[in-house]
């Protein structure tokens, strides 16, 4: 073994005995007369100094000496246990977990060897300072411990015996080890991994000898293989359960963590847990340990309420925060309950007010669901103060976003005066997902199951198809919706490749069927377009390489069941890149945050650019139909632009006639179309009987919102400007753009009957 | 202190190049590989190599030297790598030398642009030279590199 192995050993070991060890820490400040406890407490942190000592790192062994020390005078009870020595032994833990982290990345123990701690240490031991001499240590009970059992309150013991100190220090702890070491062996998760590698392999190896032995006649062939193909699959199930953890692992450190927030804010909290055991892929208890810390100290810091305020009213002083864990329809559901005031829906209210994030009316019908989801909107904090621990605005919403990045959902649950809880659904693994297998451009995809809304399946000629073009851009009337959509075969090509000609039908005309997937990323659905859909089916995600996330379009890779590789798509990488192709990339993240909100009433526009660029909208449920009219079509009368439509006179109404009055005398001159220039984009609108077509310059998306920041009109014609998709956009008056063009070519008519007047 | 070090050679577009035995995880004839859409330029898919997904990397584009011929299948030599292992596709693979460090020297000063940077040098062989690859450099590809479609 060489001298790296050996301090990799000490590591591993050292951090694994710091964990037990804030446990017993804590166990012990509740139980300060538990010696066994104790005992365990200063053999580890005599090992690690011990350790210390032989490998060289003189700076970590001071520490951990000033701290021996001072449990041994716990030990031989010429001290007691109070919080301030619980405090600075706890310090002194995080010292050595940041010197063993300073080892590993370094090979040395550092050069700070806190010298204020260890006088801290030091000081303690004066009984003066510290707790006073126990009155009497002969009726002390011992008690085994049960390994897995780090609260031995909660159960009755097993044994209770009088033990002389020395036997109970050591004959249980020893037989703990004892039983742990011949139960378990440490294995790499590299290991591990190679291993579901290797199983997955043997699978697909299964699979093509099951075909082969398929078309031969051999019983006895048939039998070996079939029981190959049993024991695969049993082999893969168990490789599976090695990557599981117990969350148990994750919240064993939770206690420490409250027991830390609740001094530094004054309040009593207990801590209890349910459903430990419950098991979890090791990449999922990774991507959920910061959320869920986090949640632990909001719950601990905002939750729940100080001492007085409890008593004040009618709590018992100490609060409880309870975690669960269970299995629900596949799904991991943990939660994280607090007996405190509950959420104070109407500061969230007020402060959803004061940030501009909903108007008075819309914060007065909000139901009290909707209003406790605004605190996973960035930057709403309804913490009075800001302490180190959370108030800050950020947080919640990270949690939240963290959270969803696993496939996860977050819900939150107050009751006003009870409490608040917090539930956080996530899968169960994410090695292994569900997925639907498309085909695009002679390759296959795989889309994860979870973004999977429904599939649509368009048969017949182009004209029956059903999709049709917000001025190139396709879309497909979904029940009455319009869902965008997105062709694969175009995203995955490069962005610098020009785009196919816009609303050309041609292009679509070529397949005689259409295969949408009708997928949801964030709170947006969106149809992509696939050249055929295959199954769907469980699949192994293995990571890309980093030098391949460049492209952000995709999730992961798996082997197929014919052994080549499949991309998986990242639904929400491939909405964001399908609208950086358009131009528009930040409106997918102006759609979330929007959407974030889930408040008010979130309304459809359509966005379009009226005259001089200007970004305008109006609510889609106005909007008839979108179309286009090559000039050619558009006849006059007067200064009135007319097409033909559907049997009838369509009148179009020029926006910057209508919007801008100075212009307006300059322009009415022109009254015949430019011949020259590019079709019109007109939307058809239904208002009062009156059928009239509305020219806009281009017509840029459609996007649900709420449009919640506002500010008054700027000129003539518009309602009042909004934040829609992140920028600045005016709500166009229809009924004011009516009359105003009723006026206008009323006037203009006025001027046809005169010239008329003067042709006789 | 032993000074020579082996090296296996492959071709790229008639010149010499080598790698540090030691690197390489093995020499494969070409697999079928799928496409990356939207990756850079000179990642020429993924390949399934016993259960291990192996990034394919096109050698010729990344040095900037023309396309291979279409009739010629390209020999994947496999490299370990940090980030799992990436296989490099090149023209043919030659023998394996065993070189002295004094034949070695760095590009001259003429070389320049983004090739140099994945060359590490030059080993003068008595009849030719053996350019000595920079693996990480070539396996590394940044934003910087440029993207296109891959294999359309």
């Amino acid at each position: 073994m060489s001298d790296g192995d050996i301090v990799q050993d000490f590591l591993v070991e050292s951090y694994e005995n710091l964990d037990r060890l804030d446990r017993d820490l804590i166990e012990l400040e509740r139980n300060p007369q538990d010696h066994d406890a104790l005992a365990g407490v200063f053999r580890t942190i005599h090992t690690i100094k011990g350790t210390c000592g032989f490998l060289g790192f003189s700076k970590l062994e001071k520490v951990t000496h000033a701290g021996e020390n001072l449990l041994s005078r716990l030990r031989d009870r010429q001290l007691v246990l109070t919080p301030e020595i619980t405090t600075a032994l706890l310090t002194m833990v995080d010292a050595v977990r940041q010197m063993l982290k300073t080892i590993e990345s370094s090979g040395q123990d550092g050069d700070n060897d806190y010298p204020e701690l260890r006088e801290n240490l030091t000081r303690l031991q004066d009984p003066a300072h510290g707790g006073t001499p126990t009155p009497t240590h002969e009726n002390c009970t011992a008690r085994a411990e049960l390994p897995e059992n780090p609260t031995p309150d909660l159960s009755p013991s097993p044994t209770e015996a009088r033990l002389t100190e020395s036997t109970a220090a050591s004959q249980p702890n020893e037989a703990r080890t004892r039983d742990a070491s011949a139960e378990t062996i440490r294995v790499g998760v590299n290991l591990l991994d190679r291993l579901m590698t290797m199983v997955g392999e043997l699978v697909l190896a299964r699979n093509q000898l099951l075909q082969f032995t398929n078309s031969l006649e051999h019983s006895g062939l048939h039998a070996a293989s079939q029981r190959l193909n049993l024991i695969a699959t049993e082999l893969q199930e168990q490789v599976m359960k090695t990557r599981m953890q117990p969350i148990g692992n994750l919240w064993s450190q939770y206690p420490r963590t409250v027991r830390d927030v609740a001094l530094g804010c004054g309040k009593q909290v207990e801590i209890e847990m349910e459903g430990k055991d419950t098991e979890l892929d090791k990449t999922i208890i990774e991507s959920i340990k910061d959320p869920l810390t986090h949640l632990v100290r909001n719950a601990v810091d905002h939750g729940i309420e100080a001492p007085e305020a409890r008593i004040k009213a009618g709590k018992p002083p100490a609060g409880r925060l309870l975690l669960r864990a269970y299995h629900e329809g596949g799904q991991v559901i943990i939660e994280i309950s607090d007996d405190g005031a509950g959420l104070d829906l109407e500061r969230i209210r007020a402060k959803g007010i004061a940030r501009g994030l909903l108007d008075a009316s819309q914060a007065a019908q909000m139901s009290e669901r909707d209003l406790s989801h605004l605190i996973f909107v960035p930057g709403l904090s309804t913490a009075e103060q800001v302490t180190n621990v959370s108030g800050r605005g950020v947080g919640m919403d990270v949690v939240k976003t963290n959270i969803e990045r696993i496939g996860g959902i977050v819900d939150v649950q107050s009751i006003s005066g009870k409490g608040t809880t917090i539930r956080v659904k996530i899968p169960l693994t994410l090695a292994i997902i569900p997925a639907l297998v498309v085909r695009c451009g002679g390759e296959r995809y795989a889309i994860p199951q979870v973004n999977l809304l429904e599939l649509v399946r368009l048969d017949g000629g182009p004209d029956s198809k059903g999709i049709e073009m917000v001025h190139g851009a396709p879309v497909y009337r979904l029940r009455g919706q319009l869902l965008p959509l997105v062709y694969l075969k175009r995203e995955l090509q490069s962005g610098r490749q020009p785009m196919p000609s816009l609303g050309s039908t041609q292009q679509l005309a070529e397949d005689p069927s259409v295969s949408i997937v009708v997928l949801q990323a964030d709170d947006r659905q969106f149809g992509l377009v696939v050249d055929e859909i295959n199954d769907s089916q469980e699949i192994v995600v293995k990571p890309l390489r980093k030098q391949l996330n460049v492209a952000k379009t995709f999730a992961g890779s798996s082997i197929m069941g014919d052994g080549r590789v499949a991309l998986i798509l990242d639904v929400l990488g491939l909405a964001r890149h399908a609208n950086a192709v358009t131009g528009d990339r930040d409106h997918l993240e102006a759609e979330k945050a929007a959407a974030r909100n889930e408040s008010g009433e979130r309304q459809t526009f359509l966005l379009f650019s009226g005259p001089d660029e200007s970004r305008m909208a109006i609510p889609l449920s106005t909007v008839a139909r979108l179309e286009e009219f090559p000039l050619s079509e558009v006849e006059t009368s007067g200064s009135q632009w007319l097409v033909q439509y559907r049997g009838q006179i369509l009148p179009l109404i020029r926006l910057d006639r209508v919007l801008d009055e100075r212009r307006r005398t300059a322009r009415t001159k022109r009254t015949l179309p430019p011949q020259n220039c590019e079709p019109l984009q007109v939307l058809v609108l239904n208002q009062h009987g009156r059928t009239v077509g509305l020219v806009v310059e281009r017509i840029l998306d459609i996007v649900e919102d709420s449009a919640l920041i506002q500010s008054p009109a700027t000129r003539a014609a518009t309602l009042y400007s909004a934040v829609i998709g992140k920028r600045v956009t005016e709500l166009l008056d229809i009924a004011a753009v009516l009359k105003a063009a009723e006026r206008d070519s009323s006037q203009s008519g006025a001027s046809i009957s005169k010239a008329a007047a003067g042709a006789h | 202190m032993p000074q020579s070090s082996q090296f296996c050679t492959f071709y790229l577009d008639k010149l010499l190049f080598g790698v540090e035995l030691k690197g390489i995880q093995e020499v494969i004839r070409s697999l079928i590989s799928t496409d990356v859409p939207l990756a850079p330029n000179a990642v020429a898919g993924l390949m399934n190599l016993r259960g291990q997904i192996v990034t394919a990397i096109e050698l010729r584009q990344r040095l900037a030297l023309p396309p291979r011929a279409s009739d010629v299948a390209p020999m994947n030599v496999v490299i370990r790598s940090e980030e799992g292992a990436v296989s490099l596709l090149v023209d043919a693979v030659g023998d394996v030398v065993e070189v002295d460090e004094s034949t070695f020297e760095p590009p001259p000063d003429t070389l320049q642009g983004n090739v140099r940077n994945m060359i590490l040098g030059v080993h003068k062989l008595p009849d030719r030279l053996m350019h000595v690859l920079d693996i990480e450099r070539a396996c590394r590809m940044t934003e910087e590199d440029e993207f296109s479609v891959v294999g359309h």
